[in-house]
């Protein structure tokens, strides 16, 4: 294992070292959470997520003078968050499958970002396919193994909750992977998790599939993780990116908000 | 009724005295109460220690009663009472010092009537005067007194046909009873134009039919006629006294007192009728009561004392003198005061000591009083009538 | 014959604001009997049980008999104008804002004479219709209007003191979404609301109900999450100063109890809506409206919340949900004692099973939204403050206030 050196000869010194000079950008990958954070809409009968909701403690006033914080409650796939397998049911039994016992290494990992945003807003419910991705591939090479597939399309942009979530009288309409491509990513190039813009990493039709959300159903029975709610992701470079999206160590959590950051390592000729 | 009751032989009234009247004042009701005190004192030529009951009124004493008065001007009475009744308290005061002396549980009564006005006094009298008022009269606009006798001379001169000028004769009468007497508090010379175009301040009343709150202290002696007589003072006699109170309940408005239960009584007792009366105090907080005490006590029918009023002539030089000293519409209405106003001045027309004008020859005196609105009437009437003692 | 209220001009923002006073408030204990009448909109006085003799002023003791069985009974409302009076002065300065004020004695049908606040229209020796009415004070006061009166309560400068209707004056409600909401909207534009402004929360949740609240009259809409508070604070910061009636519309019901199908995240999200709504709605709004309670002749008045009757007893089958009606009335309670001191009322009306997509099992009869809307104006039109809405609430009421431990073993959905 390589030393990190007082004398900035290190590897860790020389990254931080390109963070300072600009060679490598860090981009921020997280939506800002705030109350009007849209939450996934399931039906009213079932169970819900709490909304992002923030109650002062004080504000340097009578409640606490030299002070000013807050309380805050929501649920735990809120925002920009991170989806454990024990999410899921077909997760529920692996071993390390919740946020507190996720091994740490694995909340860094390469990205690998598929740029769909032309096509999702042509159609919102737009499927991203095996054939595309292997289309992809042929441009900007293979997929690396441990890598997140990153769905860009630009759906972060939708600052209005009603058009982010897309609800129609059958359900949301926004884009996500096909099926095949999820069994295709996990068993043939080992992606650490999938990532999107949406709400939830699967499509806003998931649920009317053959098999219902396949994205959670197979990536979390297979120890895999979501990144759903992403922003940003067209500064991200199609590869080579690395992605830091650590959960907040709750002891059993399903998932949580995680402030997602890119690392981005500019080619000489592609400083925007 | 009067069958059985006893007379009142033997009992004197004297030492009448006055505290002068003030629109407002920053004494307390104990200050008016040793002042009038005081001043009885004075005139009887007697010692605080030989005085040995009292009677006291004061709405303004609170939290003191009579008891904590005794303490806090250094008295030791045999006899005490404390009378709640507002207008009502004179005769009330006198009829009970009377059988005291007579019953020989106190050989000299002081009787006292005796309020301040603070600034917002008379606003808290009135805002809290009884359960019925503050439940069911004061929240209907806060007039006081004032709305509840609107009723009264709205209803009385719808009933009886009866015009302002009616009243406003009496008003003017008065006044000019008041002219030679200094406590006055307004003596200004009353038109009926000034009287009609006055302000309204509840219709039908305006500015000069409602009584002006003020401070003072009205007070006076009951002994023995020997007493009175060993101590040289000119005094007056009891003839005859009565009491009612909450008469006739099943009036839907008050359009009579408890005098029209109790007159023959009275005058039965006095051996006299009401022709006989030399003088006449009535109790004026607004003229539509006078107009009822003089129809209750026989003076003229019901619903006529409008066209009494007109036909009669009622200053001290008159035919029917009335509220010889101006009364309260004159002199202000010193609370609790008040209602010992017309006895204190009963007692100076028959020594021949008036304050103002003498009434000439006057022997015989009717004082009447009228208190406590404690819902939609007046439920305490009182009147006495007193005679000169001879020379 | 009546002095119809101005209507409403923009304010003047040299003039201060007229600070809110309140008639005499001191009542007995007794007398307070006749403000539980009152806030039910009857009119009701004590008769002994005994000797059936009316009373009047309220006491303990039969005036009569000198029994102490004085109950209150609904009596006949008539009676006949002895006299009457108009102030043009006052002791008290509340009635010195307003005079001048106009007073009558009563000669009641059902025995006593009665002083009483009266309408302009009404003249002496003719009929008159007594009712009870809850003074700006919040207690019980008589009114007397003629038994054909030429308009509506709130026509009456007097009589508008003690009624709360939504007439030239600018209504919240809260929940645009619901069929309640909407049906509301409609009744208050239609019983001559300055605006109506309607809340709306959760944008990705299209109601129907919303969009037709677009086309009622002078309604504008605006975002508004009572689970929210800053969304709460910022409309307050917006129309705060301009809302004269609230209307606290918003539920979110449920099936569950404590044992069966306990979640605390239902019961979370209710008290959220039912309690937290109400006690930040209070914070943010109650303060400028308890400052504008006398402001001109239209000041803020009422403060409305639509409650379940199950606030009253718990139905088990929607136990968390009753429980946190239950704990959104106590709170409401306190407000009103709050907001008396600007003698802005607190209205609670209480409903039964409603015909909305939380009752699709509950047995009729069920509450038709436009219905009950009417009927919740109507009352503030009245003053009323306590109004079942519907035979379901009004029985689940009447019970309760017969035989709480009977209706609480026989509430169910």
């Amino acid at each position: 294992m390589a030393r990190a050196n007082g004398d900035g000869s290190g590897l860790l010194a020389a990254l931080l070292g390109a963070i300072v000079s600009g060679t490598v950008r860090v981009v921020d990958l997280t939506m800002t959470l705030d109350r009007r954070t849209p939450t996934l809409v399931l039906p009213p009968e079932l169970g819900q997520s709490w909304p992002f909701r923030m109650e002062e403690i004080s504000r340097y006033d009578h409640r606490g003078p030299a002070h000013y914080w807050n309380n805050l409650s929501c649920g735990e796939h809120t925002g920009t968050h991170f989806d454990a397998p024990i999410h899921w049911v077909s997760g529920r039994d692996l071993p390390n499958n919740a946020t507190d016992t996720v091994p740490a290494e694995l909340f860094l990992a390469h990205a690998s970002v598929v740029d769909c945003s032309a096509e999702a807003a042509r159609d919102p419910d737009f499927l991203l396919t095996v054939e595309a991705v292997e289309a992809w591939e042929g441009t900007h090479g293979p997929i690396p193994s441990r890598s997140w597939l990153l769905m860009r399309t630009d759906w972060s942009r939708r600052s209005d909750p009603a058009a982010y979530l897309n609800m129609g009288e059958e359900g949301a309409n926004t884009p996500g992977p096909h099926p095949d491509l999820v069994r295709w990513l996990i068993e043939e190039r080992d992606v650490v998790g999938f990532g999107c813009e949406a709400v939830g990493t699967d499509a806003g039709q998931a649920a009317h599939f053959k098999m219902p959300f396949p994205c959670h159903h197979m990536m979390h029975g297979h120890g895999r993780f979501g990144l759903p709610a992403l922003a940003n992701l067209d500064k991200l470079p199609p590869q080579g990116a690395v992605v830091i999206a650590a959960p907040l160590k709750i002891r059993q959590g399903s998932g949580s908000p995680v402030r997602a950051l890119a690392l981005v390592e500019d080619a000489p000729r592609a400083a925007p | 009724m009067a069958e059985g009751r006893r007379g009142y032989e033997g009992i004197a009234v004297c030492a009448p005295a006055t505290v002068p009247y003030t629109r407002y004042a920053i004494r307390s009701a104990h200050w008016f109460c040793g002042r009038a005190l005081a001043a009885t004192i004075e005139a009887a030529g007697i010692r605080k220690s030989d005085i040995d009951g009292y009677c006291v009124s004061s709405f303004t004493l609170a939290p003191d009663s009579a008891v904590g008065l005794m303490q806090h001007l250094g008295l030791s009475p045999r006899w005490l009472d404390h009378i709640p009744m507002g207008g009502a308290s004179g005769v009330v005061a006198l009829r009970r010092a009377a059988r005291a002396v007579q019953a020989g549980d106190a050989e000299i009564v002081a009787c006292i009537g005796a309020d301040t006005n603070h600034v917002d006094s008379f606003r808290e009298t009135v805002a809290s005067f009884s359960q019925f008022a503050n439940d069911a009269v004061y929240p209907y606009g806060s007039g006081g007194p004032n709305s509840s006798f609107a009723f009264l001379t709205d209803h009385y001169m719808r009933t009886f046909d009866a015009k302002r000028e009616d009243f406003g004769r009496l008003c003017i009468a008065q006044r000019r009873n008041a002219r030679a007497v200094p406590y006055a508090m307004m003596r200004r010379p009353l038109t009926m134009d000034r009287y009609l175009e006055a302000r309204v301040v509840a219709a039908p009343l305006r500015l000069f039919d409602c009584v002006m709150p003020c401070a003072g202290a009205e007070a006076c002696l009951v002994m023995t006629s020997d007493r009175a007589r060993s101590l040289g003072l000119p005094h007056a006699e009891i003839l005859a006294t009565i009491e009612r109170h909450n008469a006739f309940p099943d009036d839907p408005i008050q359009i009579r007192g408890g005098w029209a239960v109790d007159a023959d009584a009275l005058y039965d007792q006095a051996g006299l009728g009401p022709e006989d009366v030399d003088v006449v105090q009535a109790y004026d907080d607004y003229p539509v009561i006078c107009f009822m005490q003089i129809e209750d006590l026989g003076f003229c029918a019901k619903g006529e004392a409008g066209a009494f009023v007109a036909a009669r002539d009622l200053t001290t030089d008159g035919d029917f003198p009335f509220n010889s000293s101006g009364g309260q519409l004159s002199a202000g209405q010193a609370g609790a005061g008040g209602g010992f106003l017309g006895l204190v001045e009963t007692v100076r027309q028959l020594t021949g000591r008036p304050v103002g004008r003498q009434v000439a020859g006057a022997r015989s005196g009717l004082v009447s009083c009228f208190g406590m609105i404690n819902y939609d009437r007046g439920l305490c009437s009182a009147a006495a009538i007193l005679g000169s003692a001879g020379p | 014959m009546s002095r119809p209220p101005p209507p409403p001009r923009r304010k003047d923002p040299r003039a201060r604001t007229r600070l809110p006073t309140l008639p005499p408030g001191n009542r007995s204990r007794e007398a307070l009997g006749m403000t539980a009448m009152a806030a039910q909109g009857r009119f009701a006085l004590q008769r002994c049980r005994d000797c059936r003799k009316v009373q009047y002023p309220p006491r303990q003791i039969c005036g009569g008999c000198l029994g102490d069985a004085l109950e209150w009974r609904d009596l006949p409302d008539g009676g006949t104008l002895l006299a009457e009076t108009r102030l043009e002065h006052s002791n008290d300065l509340y009635f010195r804002d307003r005079l001048p004020w106009r007073l009558g004695v009563v000669a009641a049908d059902a025995g006593p004479s009665i002083v009483v606040h009266l309408a302009e229209d009404c003249e002496t020796g003719a009929r008159v219709r007594l009712a009870l009415r809850l003074d700006r004070a919040g207690n019980a006061v008589v009114t007397a209007r003629p038994e054909t009166p030429d308009g509506g309560e709130g026509d009456d400068m007097q009589l508008r003191e003690m009624a709360f209707g939504p007439r030239h004056r600018r209504v919240l409600i809260v929940d645009g979404k619901t069929a309640m909401g909407l049906a509301l909207a409609r009744a208050f534009a239609a019983a001559g609301a300055r605006d109506v402004f309607i809340g709306h929360a959760r944008p990705w949740r299209r109601s129907p109900h919303l969009e037709a609240a677009r086309a009622v009259d002078r309604a504008t809409l605006f975002p508004l999450d009572v689970t929210d508070t800053r969304s709460v604070a910022d409309l307050a910061a917006m129309i705060g100063d301009k809302v004269e009636i609230m209307v606290n519309n918003g539920y979110h019901l449920r099936m569950g109890g404590a044992v069966d199908r306990c979640d605390l995240n239902t019961a979370h999200e209710e008290m959220q809506i039912h309690y937290h709504g109400l006690l930040r709605l209070a914070g943010s709004f109650g303060p400028a409206m308890r400052a504008r309670g006398a402001d001109g002749h239209h000041g803020a008045v009422a403060w409305l919340n639509l409650f379940s009757a199950y606030a009253w007893v718990n139905n088990p089958a929607l136990g968390t949900y009753s429980a946190s009606q239950a704990a959104a009335l106590s709170l409401a309670q306190c407000l009103r004692a709050e907001l008396a001191r600007g003698g802005v009322r607190v209205v609670n009306a209480f409903h039964g099973p409603i015909e909305d997509e939380w009752h699709q099992l509950a047995p009729p009869p069920k509450l038709v939204p436009e219905t009950a809307a009417r009927r919740i104006v109507a009352a503030l039109e009245k003053g009323v403050e306590d109004v079942p809405v519907g035979a379901v609430a009004e029985e689940i009421l009447a019970r309760w206030r017969e035989n709480p431990k009977e209706i609480e073993r026989a509430v169910r959905l």
